[in-house]
């Protein structure tokens, strides 16, 4: 199928969006059961006959779940519901060893926000339609077919560690106006959401572990009409670049079918990372097909209000206004900034000055020796092995005098090369400054020895000639000399003036 | 009170993977009518002011702490299965999904 370019879609049509996020909560137990919720457990080492929907078991809501969920709609500016139930939404598939997930249906814990997101320096603001608590599936393993999928598959096993591990369920109303930008706004919303959702420190949201997964909606509707098309769901789309480019390919399907004359199916698709491109799914079940149910196991939640008052006041700086006040107090343009977040170092930055580094030094050796490693080694900066605390030790020896950069960078190397931490590799390396008088003096005398002629010519006023000595001073010290006291000490020895 | 539909048993069928012959379909339409016309009669007694009851007790956030508690050996969790393979639980082949 040729797809109409990009450009001749958002000519004829608007998108419009919706998307849902499931952010898998970083609590030590699941939902509804003590069972631990570490990640890359042996098989089902991980389940009790509450997950595993056993007869006669009874599930209780884990209050630190409930708890991450109100702080999350909180920092949505979300209004908190006063009294909630839990619903059985049930649907025969073995994911669910229980035959049904315990979700909430019309009666989410937080619903009515926002989220304001910046697009290219623009603030584009993206309604929140809910924000409910439920459980995540099993894990199944497809056997017999082709690379693992269900499809000619002879059967499935499963893993039901992950199944009942607490989720929040973000649904976003309706995103309109985007137009052109539409993917953008996608990708910066989920974006966005991932750093508010680990500022509040309920997950480490890390996509690429699924801790955190998108379902994007798209439907086109012809530019000037107001009814809505029909929508596709994307599902699982497990990074903030798949976001962008699964919106961007729908909107192009769309409009080349509907170009056509053909119709949109409602249904879900698949988004194949290697080429960009989705492929048809399920046909959409109607919501009616659930059977939802309210959870007649669970009691109602009913957050107090002076309980949520109390969460309120726990909600940390946002990541947007932090953004802004570091941008400030760091003095940095719109582009510096850029650089700094592109390379997911504000963090590490901030941590780095907390643990008592300067922040320009922090910021500069973040920004330029170490994402050079992490480029080199195609890691992000958070996964070198070296630790904000680390870089601040560095930086400290630096401004203490005892490393100049030259040092302090083979420091760093060795920090990252596992030779331990700043100190050791000092007094392994044996890469302190000469500050021994003595010592330096000695070398400078030999320096001097050696290059008669350059000595004759300070002595005559080129003092700009002192740097061949300072350099032969460097060469014997292997480095380890502070440049700017040999220089004094050669021209003193010399008579010059500096 | 408009009966169940053979469609509706038929459609109700399909979503819990049942595969119910054609007397089947008429057998269960005229139980499930049954069933409902039993229930409807709870609302021929509830008042307007009483809002529908989904928990008789008047409890709520009944909740525990975030404790590990012990989990079911793999064994033990793989006693009641059917089948097994690789320490999960074996299924048989799923149909209707891509």
């Amino acid at each position: 199928m040729d797809l109409v370019s990009y450009e001749d879609a958002l000519a004829s049509y608007d998108p419009v969006m919706g998307l849902e996020v499931h952010v898998e909560l970083g609590t030590n137990t699941k939902m509804f059961c003590g069972c631990a919720t570490t990640f890359g457990a042996e098989p089902n080492s991980q389940v009790c006959p509450t997950c595993l929907g056993l007869p006669g078991s009874l599930p209780v809501v884990n209050a630190t779940a409930v708890e991450s969920a109100v702080r999350i709609g909180l920092a949505l500016n979300c209004e908190i519901a006063e009294w909630c139930r839990f619903a059985r939404k049930n649907y025969f598939y073995p994911d669910m060893p229980k035959n049904f997930q315990t979700s909430q249906y019309d009666e989410p814990i937080a619903f009515n926000g926002y989220l304001d997101v910046e697009v290219d320096g623009e603030t584009f603001r993206v309604e929140i339609e809910r924000a409910h608590m439920e459980e995540d599936t099993g894990k199944s393993t497809h056997v017999g077919g082709a690379t693992g999928r269900i499809h000619g598959a002879d059967h499935s096993l499963l893993d039901y560690n992950r199944a009942g591990i607490p989720l929040i369920e973000i649904v976003t109303k309706p995103i309109e106006g985007a137009g052109e930008r539409a993917p953008e706004v996608a990708k910066a919303y989920v974006a966005e959401l991932r750093e508010l959702i680990r500022a509040l420190g309920v997950s480490e949201a890390r996509m690429e572990l699924g801790q955190m997964r998108c379902d994007a909606n798209v439907s086109l509707r012809p530019i000037g009409r107001e009814k809505y098309g029909t929508r596709s769901e994307t599902k699982n789309v497990n990074s903030l670049r798949s976001v962008e480019r699964a919106v961007r390919f729908e909107i192009q399907r769309h409009a080349t079918v509907l170009k056509e004359g053909g119709t949109i199916v409602q249904e879900t698709r698949h988004f194949h990372e290697d080429d960009g491109t989705t492929t048809a799914g399920r046909v959409k079940e109607e919501a009616e097909d659930y059977r939802y149910f309210p959870e007649p196991d669970l009691v109602p939640v009913a957050p107090s209000r002076d309980w949520v008052e109390e969460l309120r006041g726990t909600l940390p700086e946002l990541p947007r206004v932090r953004r802004r006040r570091v941008q400030a107090d760091w003095g940095l343009s719109d582009h510096e900034m850029q650089s700094v977040l592109n390379a997911g170092a504000i963090d590490l930055i901030l941590e780095t000055i907390d643990a008592g580094a300067p922040a320009d030094a922090a910021r500069k050796w973040w920004m330029g020796e170490l994402s050079r490693r992490a480029n080199e080694d195609g890691v992000e900066l958070s996964a070198l092995a070296i630790t904000p605390t680390e870089v601040a030790r560095v930086s400290a020896l630096v401004v203490e005098g005892s490393l100049n950069d030259k040092l302090a960078r083979q420091v760093i190397e060795g920090v990252l090369g596992g030779e331990g931490d700043p100190d050791t590799v000092v007094e392994k390396r044996g890469l302190r400054i000469v500050s021994d008088e003595g010592a330096l003096g000695t070398a400078v005398d030999e320096a001097i020895a050696a290059n008669p002629g350059v000595a004759d010519k300070i002595r005559d006023g080129k003092v700009a000639a002192a740097g061949a000595l300072v350099g032969a001073v460097m060469k014997a010290t292997r480095g380890q000399a502070d440049a700017a006291r040999v220089k004094d000490l050669i021209l003193e020895k010399l008579g010059a003036q500096g | 009170m408009p009966g169940i539909t053979r469609e509706e048993v038929a459609h109700l069928a399909r979503l819990s993977r049942l595969e119910l012959k054609d007397e089947e379909l008429d057998h269960f339409a005229e139980q499930l009518d049954a069933i409902i016309d039993a229930v409807a009669r709870v609302g021929e007694i509830a008042a307007d002011d009483i809002p529908p009851t989904s928990h008789p007790l008047p409890l709520t956030n009944v909740m525990r702490p975030d404790e590990v508690r012990p989990s079911l050996t793999p064994q033990e969790a793989l006693a009641g299965a059917p089948a097994s393979e690789e320490q999960r639980f074996k299924v048989p082949q799923i149909l209707g999904e891509d």
